[in-house]
């Protein structure tokens, strides 16, 4: 399992727009580099993300291998209720992990 | 990176035969490009020519690392189930390939914001391009110095 590090603002309130912050320890290795026998190392990079509220999607992402090791991504999301928010970070050679996190409205 | 010209002190007729040769084999790759970019683009937007404005595109303009640079692109937009940014997407001219990050945005955004940290392989202009709602695409772009490049080694 990669380390994440999602933030949140602890207790917003009905109808502000929050940020979200997202990090992800991966080195998005863009296959265009030599590995250390010379031979060049093949790709493996974070390939999509997605957000999800209540399972409603709140945020999509495409990256590529112009995107920085660790992705860091940053976004926004209107608050309508408690619920329990769900990042997914999908890649090459199979590379799968979700974390949940819970949304209390104050 | 700049050694191709090292030693111009003595410059033969043959080296500079050679040196104009690969100017001119340079010149249609770097024109190719170029044209490559907007393609990418147009392929995006469904064949569409991006407006100026509405969409800001944050970033240095001058870029001691490459590895990452952080960016981030806003979208003026009321974010309303009528009236919203669909999609923010993020190209470059020069690294190899042109595509940096494409994001999906609804109503459910309450802001079409996204910052993220970038790889520059040299200087070089990038594009953000937003899809609205009604089907328009708008576009902003800036121009980046990289001191040390990332992925030097291709």
């Amino acid at each position: 399992m990669a380390r994440t590090l999602i933030n949140l603002p602890r207790n917003p309130k009905r109808g502000e727009v929050i940020e979200i912050r997202t990090l992800i320890q991966h080195g998005m290795e863009t296959g265009y580099r030599p590995g250390p026998n010379g031979v060049t190392q093949q790709r493996d990079i974070i390939r999509s993300f997605t957000c999800l509220f209540n399972n409603e999607e709140v945020f999509r992402a495409e990256l590529h291998q112009a995107i920085a090791a660790n992705p860091f991504l940053e976004f926004s999301m209107l608050v309508t209720e408690s619920g329990i928010l769900a990042f997914t970070w999908s890649g090459d050679n199979g590379f799968e992990q979700t974390e949940t996190r819970a949304l209390t409205v104050a | 990176m700049s050694s191709r010209f090292s030693s111009p002190c003595v410059i033969s007729r043959r080296s500079l035969t050679g040196g104009l040769l690969a100017v001119a084999l340079v010149w249609p790759v770097r024109a190719a490009e170029r044209e490559g970019l907007q393609q990418v683009i147009l392929g995006f937007t469904g064949g569409a020519r991006p407006r100026p404005g509405r969409v800001t595109l944050d970033i240095p303009s001058l870029v001691e690392n490459g590895n990452t640079v952080p960016v981030t692109i806003a979208v003026e937009s009321p974010m309303s189930e009528a009236d919203h940014v669909r999609g923010i997407a993020l190209f470059n001219e020069k690294n190899p390939q042109p595509h940096v990050v494409t994001a999906r945005f609804g109503p459910r955004s309450g802001r079409a914001r996204l910052a993220t940290r970038i790889r520059l392989a040299t200087s070089q202009t990038l594009v953000a391009v937003a899809e609205m709602s009604d089907g328009t695409y708008w576009s902003d772009s800036a121009e980046v110095i990289v001191t040390l490049a990332a992925c030097v080694e291709f």
